[in-house]
């Protein structure tokens, strides 16, 4: 390559000293430069790459204040399509059996391996991290989807089981998915942060409607290409681009939102629980790690804390010997 | 034999005097009946217009259950939710009618008593239409004697595109007449039709006969109304007031059910028909999972926040 351009330079100058001679020499030796094929950020929803329906974007800019990109700013609108698209694909993913579910969240781990180059090149810019850094918290974030692939068949029988009753009663417990989760996923941890926000949210069956980090949103549109090539279900995980406080108040208020993890609303999220009273809508509150950049998310075993506020516990009674 | 006056509705009521009549129609342009109806539907109807659109478009549902599966229990559940389609807001209006097959009509007048709301009827062997013509006129008469106000009733397509319109007309008269008070809606079913030309041709032919409505279709054949057809029918009804003086109402039926397929239908009826016909003594929409969303909407209008499904009853 590097060769090519020198040869390139010294045609060119041999052609400016000639050019007077012969008039067409200065364009036969040249290679023209390739065109840039630039990426069009958008949205994705129900399993497809829409611009927002607003049309807007803003621009994104790397940790040291370069440029890197467009981003597709949601709308409210965006917002009401995706708890759509989730509604419509709540039945179908979790009506899969829970081993289906896991083989499909390993398969999001096996084509995210593919891609760590690209995915460690977007924390480098998008962070500052160091190359060490970045390949370590995607390392960490391909083993996470592969720890919540692994919960997916398991979590019932921790969570569930058969309750002792004083009576001639069989009684059972069985956690059942809630329904449609509005995701607010941390700001400063873009990809592991986000990763460990979504799997387990979508692992117990639910799905998902997310609100990506608003100054880096990029790694979440890179997942979003790994999640709609992994054979998960389109509209299982919905992600919006822009800003939690402009689209945060429609998805608390949605009354067809039945969960919220607030992690990454910041300050809004106190409002965004008031709205979400309501009508009845779960909410998860920030933890410690929400404030915290990839490195707060690197336990190497989350548990289920993550799993449980997105599940119902449904018990049944049966008599015995009937 | 002279040659028939092809511009209007013909004296005679014979085959060759219908066919040279409904031959006699200008052509549908089918390019330009499409871009017209992609064009009104691109209107954009907002806030109070919105709101009032609204509430005219749940005036004008007839909300249906025409399933095999129907019980009494569920056409009672229809008609409560018919006459307060949300129970919480008293200021939705009622629709316009509700529609059963003619063994659940009587079901359906005891349970609107009261209500004001009328019960429509499909009859006539519905969907398909295939039966004698005396026992389309039972099921006719039993209908009405159960208390029903409307009738819908199928055209016999089969004969129409074997070009028998004579029988087609013959028909829809004999029906008229079973009907008495009733009001007559002939049910065209567009989707098996073929070309807007038959859609334009059984419009007036089923107006010429003395239907007082004209709708798409059963909902039973896909497609059902779409908007060039609906486009082509408001034409149709347009064109007959100029000529007679007697204004017919429209019935798109079958695939209507988000508000804004709704607001796009009273659009064109507005640019049509014109505003005369924005009402539900002439206009109608056939639909079951429609009123919903129009509820949906109407919340969301009023309290600025989205609502769900779960928020209102589904039969």
């Amino acid at each position: 390559m590097a060769e090519r351009r020198e040869n390139k330079k010294k045609g060119a100058a041999k052609a400016g000293a000639k050019a007077e001679a012969a008039g067409t020499a200065a364009g036969a030796g040249a290679v023209p430069a390739r065109l840039a094929v630039r990426k069009t950020y958008k949205l994705y929803l129900g399993g497809a790459f829409p611009r927002s329906e607003s049309g807007r974007s803003y621009p994104v800019a790397s940790a040291d204040g370069t440029h890197l990109a467009n981003a597709s700013l949601a709308s409210r609108k965006d917002a009401r399509d995706a708890v759509g698209a989730a509604r419509k694909a709540f039945g179908g993913w979790s009506g899969r059996t829970a081993y289906n579910r896991g083989q499909i969240l390993y398969r999001v781990a096996e084509v995210m391996e593919g891609r760590r180059e690209q995915f460690a090149a977007r924390l480098v810019d998008a962070r500052g991290l160091s190359r060490a850094e970045a390949d370590r918290t995607v390392s960490t974030a391909v083993d996470r989807w592969v720890y919540y692939a692994g919960w997916t068949d398991k979590f019932a029988q921790v969570l569930g089981g058969a309750n002792p009753v004083s009576g001639p009663f069989y009684n059972h417990s069985a956690p059942e998915p809630t329904g449609v989760v509005a995701v607010f996923a941390p700001q400063d941890a873009p990809l592991l942060g986000l990763t460990s926000v979504i799997a387990p949210v979508i692992a117990t069956g639910n799905t998902a409607v997310v609100v990506t980090s608003e100054k880096a949103p990029l790694a979440a549109i890179d997942l979003a290409e790994v999640l709609a090539t992994s054979d998960l279900p389109g509209g299982v995980v919905n992600l919006l681009t822009g800003k939690a406080a402009e689209i945060g108040p429609h998805l608390a208020s949605h009354a067809d939102v039945n969960a919220l993890d607030l992690t990454g609303a910041g300050t809004s999220a106190v409002e965004f629980e008031k709205a979400a009273a309501d009508t009845l809508t779960r909410v998860l509150r920030p933890g410690p790690e929400a404030e915290g950049g990839e490195d707060a998310w690197f336990d190497a075993d989350p548990g289920t804390s993550r799993m449980t506020p997105f599940l119902e516990t449904k018990t049944v009674w049966h008599p015995v010997g009937v | 034999m002279p040659v028939p006056h092809t511009a209007f509705a013909p004296e005679a009521t014979t085959n060759h005097a219908l066919r040279a009549y409904l031959h006699g129609l200008p052509g549908v342009d089918e390019v330009g009946a499409r871009a017209r109806a992609q064009d009104l539907s691109t209107r954009s109807i907002k806030t109070t217009a919105k709101a009032k659109a609204i509430d005219l478009a749940i005036s004008m549902v007839d909300l249906t259950t025409l399933e095999g599966a129907d019980t009494p229990g569920k056409v009672r559940s229809l008609c409560a939710k018919a006459a307060l389609p949300d129970p919480a807001d008293r200021t939705v209006p009622h629709v316009g009618a509700v529609c059963v097959y003619p063994d659940m009509v009587a079901t359906a007048v005891e349970a609107l008593r009261g209500t004001g709301i009328g019960v429509a009827s499909v009859a006539t062997a519905f969907p398909s239409g295939r039966a004698p013509l005396e026992v389309k006129l039972a099921d006719t008469r039993q209908a009405v004697a159960d208390g029903a106000s409307e009738i819908d009733m199928v055209i016999d397509r089969g004969a129409f595109l074997s070009g028998d319109y004579l029988k087609v007309h013959e028909e829809i008269v004999a029906v008229k007449e079973a009907c008495g008070e009733a009001h007559l809606k002939v049910i065209l079913e567009t989707g098996e039709l073929v070309t807007y030309d038959n859609v334009r041709r059984a419009s007036h032919l089923a107006m010429r006969a003395g239907g007082d409505f004209i709708k798409t279709s059963t909902g039973k054949v896909a497609p059902a109304a779409t908007p060039p057809v609906t486009l082509i029918m408001l034409e149709a009804v347009r064109d007959h007031f100029a000529a007679t003086g007697r204004r017919i109402g429209v019935k798109p039926a079958g695939g209507i059910r988000t508000t804004k397929d709704a607001v796009r239908n009273l659009v064109l009826v507005n640019e049509t028909a014109g505003p005369d016909w924005l009402t539900p003594d002439l206009f109608r929409i056939g639909a079951s999972s429609l009123l919903n969303d129009l509820l949906m909407q109407r919340t969301r209008l009023s309290t600025g926040t989205y609502p769900g499904p779960d928020y209102y009853t589904q039969d």
